[in-house]
């Protein structure tokens, strides 16, 4: 019955309902406003947003750190350098270092305890030292995601404006850049600059990050660069460097984020993958990768040393990936939302009913 | 009379858009019988096409639909996949209006329509081939037996809307839904197809469902004719009635905004024949090669061109599509090199030019697009790129940049707010208003106007040709009027040159043109065009095939 009488008022209202779509027409949305919307709308992505900035809350305030003078006192009790005494007490036997963490809240140990996730074989409190990984994980994904992004972009610009015997070098100079294997790269780099310390690796590796991003930038250039607007600003008078970042890099804003989004969780795998060859992250600085590498005989005895760095690289690269596929989606304007099943049900009520009344 | 062949009740289409129904059609109610045509006509968004997909269910997945529409008495609405597809293709064909794409580039002609052959009928390989090659003929492709084999990018424009046909007839279908069949094509080509569809109704008796914006294509082909507007019908009638006696108010409007060839006055020079001035556009012998590009070989696309454009006057220009028309409007104003000739702008050559010196010569010059989509930056908000000539000029910063900007959209009859505005956020016709707003920034001497109506409503165009005459009345540059449509070009233009082919055929006054062609390419273009009155579109139509 309620269908009937829905279905009723809208024909009566369809002009109420047209006054609806006109005023959304000139309401004015700017591009990035509609973008905006369309991402605020995909769950996954918004839901991995919420986790993600989370994690880097948690992850950053949970340790000391210092920049310049100012001095940060993290909220948890260890460093990831302390080694307090190794426990055994509550362990099973010939364990030691055993997690303290209770999520069974009718047990008597129930919470944090002194050591939740554990401690490694010289008593380094594991949580700390989880935290210190992730730290460096994060980092060195955000700076291979900027160094390759501004480099691909830059290259796939100049590429995709000048054409010609430009593009032709550029191109095959990526082409020789795609032929190498990342994890070779990787190994010689982190074999050299390993010991520079994480940020310097993080550099290096973005210096090779770029390609797949150059390529993409590339062809969206070729395309704008033919469109009238671009020639209009040369009627008027514009420099090609203007027309390039004025005009038609704003444009292909959509792929540059989404790809660099890409690269980044691809950086935090390609981090991993490296520490557990031990090229990448070397101690006693610590990566996810490293700890995992670093106790993969204890799996069968103590496989907390495993899961917890292990868990944390899958929630990062997982939500990094959801974000990067819910912006795709927003600044693709051919991307329609489904119709839910309830929706699609109504739909044919509807039409029945219509059909029944005649 | 016999029973219908479609029978459309109270048929309703809505959108899912933004978490609400929309409607796109509403009420649709009309029978189609054998041997008939009945036109939708309305200016783009009115709903023509949707309704057309909607009634064999080809809508995107966020549309329903709702009411009753019957195809020889079978309900299609609610069909299941399996007799819907027994219906499409068999009984009911479509013909869309982009032949390029509806048709599979990697399959040859033949191949696509034996396909649809083989679908419908227990039919052997070499029967259907048979049928296939009969149907080319019979839509009067050259060398039926060798197009068969041909690929769809081998044949031209309008070959393949031929073949698009062959395959929508290939089954005898009792209705043919042509949805705007012709808009794509020149004007000789639509005629030659209109002539085809006219002659393959009568010989199968088939009904035809026309879906189109051009009133002179109606009045070609239509017996019954059905309004739009904003997915409403507004009006319904026989042709005659809807043409010669229109009552509903909107029908009268759309039918006075359509230009029509030969309607206007008489129109002075704005100068003297005997003591000619300095022209503003002088071209001489220019020759315009597209360079050659790997193995595809170096293309003239302009041959030999003379023609001299005098300060306050407006030369249309005219021409099939691939004629050169736009070549020569980008390369007037240095877009595109020319290879050898002369040409000057307001007294300058700029064949030689260096990039400074083209710099200082555009400032006299400004382009107005064919598409206003792509024309505007749409990053870019609307009034900084009316601005940005000036800026570049160095002839206004800031707030003063500000004032002009507010100005100039004033004068294209946009309010000021829009400055602020983002070009998807304006209609094609505002858009392409600023886009004159923006080529009018610096005061040029010389306006290029490339096709700027081709994209828009008639009721549109009809405003957007006023207002270019009333700014060109008020600020007398000169303008090179790029056109397919002669009739806008007889609206607008003092004197009209017509190209073919990369060839200057024929230029001079725009009576001496439109009512004494002399060359027999301006002739049957002229003819070609078809007249939105019935009767008198049937006296043309005639008199073409008599001439034949």
């Amino acid at each position: 019955m309620s269908i009937f009488t829905r279905f009723k008022r809208k024909s009566v209202d369809n002009d109420a309902s047209q006054v609806d779509i006109f005023n959304k027409e000139t309401e004015g949305l700017s591009q990035g406003q509609i973008v905006l919307r369309r991402f605020l709308r995909h769950r996954g992505a918004i839901i991995s947003l919420g986790v993600l900035s989370t994690i880097l809350v948690f992850v950053f305030s949970a340790l000391d750190f210092k920049i310049g003078f100012l001095k940060y006192h993290g909220w948890w009790k260890y460093n990831y350098t302390e080694q307090p005494d190794l426990r055994t007490q509550g362990c099973p036997q010939y364990l030691s270092g055993c997690p303290t963490l209770s999520i069974n809240p009718f047990s008597k140990s129930f919470g944090l305890g002194d050591h939740p996730f554990g401690q490694d074989d010289i008593g380094r409190d594991y949580f700390a030292l989880v935290m210190r990984g992730a730290q460096r994980s994060i980092l060195v994904m955000f700076i291979i995601g900027i160094v390759g992004g501004v480099i691909g972009t830059v290259i796939g610009a100049i590429s995709g404006f000048y054409r010609g015997k430009v593009d032709a070098i550029l191109m095959r100079f990526t082409d020789f850049i795609i032929t190498i294997p990342s994890i070779i790269i990787g190994s010689v780099i982190g074999f050299h600059f390993g010991n520079l310390g994480a940020t310097f690796l993080a550099f290096y590796l973005g210096l090779f990050a770029w390609t797949g991003l150059s390529r993409l930038v590339r062809g969206e250039f070729l395309s704008l660069r033919e469109r009238e607007f671009v020639d209009a600003a040369r009627v008027a008078g514009a420099s090609d460097r203007r027309i390039i970042f004025k005009h038609i890099l704003p444009n292909a804003v959509g792929v540059i984020i989404v790809s660099v989004t890409l690269i980044m969780s691809g950086a935090i795998l390609l981090e991993t993958g490296l520490s557990y060859l031990g090229f990448g992250v070397v101690s006693p600085d610590v990566s996810l990768g490293l700890l995992i590498s670093q106790y993969q005989d204890s799996f069968t005895t103590r496989p907390w040393l495993f899961w917890y760095p292990g868990i944390f690289i899958i929630i990062i690269a997982l939500c990094v990936n959801f974000i990067g596929d819910g912006l795709r989606d927003a600044f693709d304007p051919r991307q329609r939302r489904r119709i839910s099943r309830k929706e699609r049900a109504q739909a044919k009520a509807v039409s029945l009913a219509k059909q029944g009344e005649n | 009379m016999s029973e219908p062949v479609l029978r459309v009740k109270d048929f309703t289409v809505e959108f899912w858009v933004d978490g609400t129904w929309y409607p796109a059609a509403v009420d649709m109610n009309f029978d189609l019988y054998p041997g008939k045509t009945l036109a939708i006509v309305g200016e783009s968004g009115s709903g023509k096409s949707t309704t057309a997909m909607g009634l064999m269910s080809l809508l995107a997945s966020n549309a329903r639909t709702s009411g009753s529409v019957q195809v020889k008495g079978v309900e299609m609405l609610g069909a299941s996949p399996r007799e819907l597809q027994k219906f499409r293709g068999k009984e009911v064909a479509y013909i869309f209006q982009e032949p390029m794409t509806a048709l599979n580039p990697v399959y040859t002609i033949g191949f696509q329509i034996i396909e649809t052959l083989r679908t419908h009928f227990d039919m052997g390989p070499t029967q259907a081939r048979a049928r296939a090659i009969e149907l080319i003929t019979l839509v009067e492709i050259p060398d039926p037996e060798k197009s068969v084999d041909k690929y769809p990018h081998q044949l031209s424009g309008g070959q393949r809307q031929r073949a698009m046909i062959a395959q929508a007839l290939a089954c005898d279908p009792a209705l043919l839904v042509a949805d705007e069949p012709t808009t794509a094509l020149d004007v000789t080509v639509q005629a030659e197809i209109l002539d085809l569809m006219r002659g393959l109704r009568d010989k199968m008796n088939s009904a035809i469902l026309l879906i189109t914006h051009d009133m002179g294509v109606v009045a070609d082909m239509a017996d019954d004719i059905l309004v739009m507007k904003n997915g409403v019908v507004v009006d319904q009638g026989s042709a005659d009635a809807i043409f010669n006696r229109p009552s509903h108010p909107y029908t009268r409007e759309l039918l006075a905004s359509v230009p029509k060839l030969g309607s206007t006055q008489m129109r002075e020079l704005p100068y003297a024949t005997e003591s000619k001035p300095v022209p503003v556009l002088k071209l001489e012998n220019v020759t315009i090669e597209y360079p050659k590009r790997g193995r595809i070989p170096a293309f003239t696309a302009v041959r030999d061109f003379n023609l001299e454009i005098y300060p306050g006057e407006i030369v249309g220009l005219v021409g099939e599509s691939g004629s050169g028309k736009t070549t020569v409007g980008r390369a007037s104003i240095g877009l595109i090199p020319i290879k050898s000739g002369k040409l000057e702008v307001v007294g300058r050559d700029i064949s030689g030019a260096s990039m400074k010196e083209l710099r200082e010569i555009r400032r006299n010059t400004g382009i107005v697009f064919q598409d206003p989509a792509s024309s505007l930056n749409p990053r870019l908000p609307i009034g900084e790129s009316i601005g940005e000539p000036l800026f570049l000029a160095n002839i206004a910063k800031g707030k003063e940049l500000d004032a002009r900007v507010e100005e100039l959209l004033s004068q294209v009859e946009l309010p000021k707010s829009y400055r602020n505005r983002y070009p998807h956020e304006l209609s094609g016709g505002q858009r392409q208003r600023v886009g004159i707003a923006r080529a009018l920034a610096l005061a040029p001497d010389i306006l290029i106007a490339d096709e700027p109506t081709s994209a828009l409503d008639v009721s549109v165009q009809a405003r957007f040709l006023e207002l270019l005459q009333e700014l060109q009345a008020e600020l007398k540059f000169a303008c090179l009027f790029i056109s397919h449509d002669l009739a806008v070009v007889d609206i607008l233009c003092h004197r009209i040159a017509v190209m073919q082919n990369g060839n200057l055929v024929e230029v001079g006054s725009r009576d001496a043109i439109l009512k004494n062609p002399q060359d027999p390419y301006t002739q049957r273009l002229l003819s070609a065009v078809p007249v939105p009155n019935p009767q008198e579109q049937k006296a043309r139509r005639e008199a073409r095939l008599a001439s034949k």
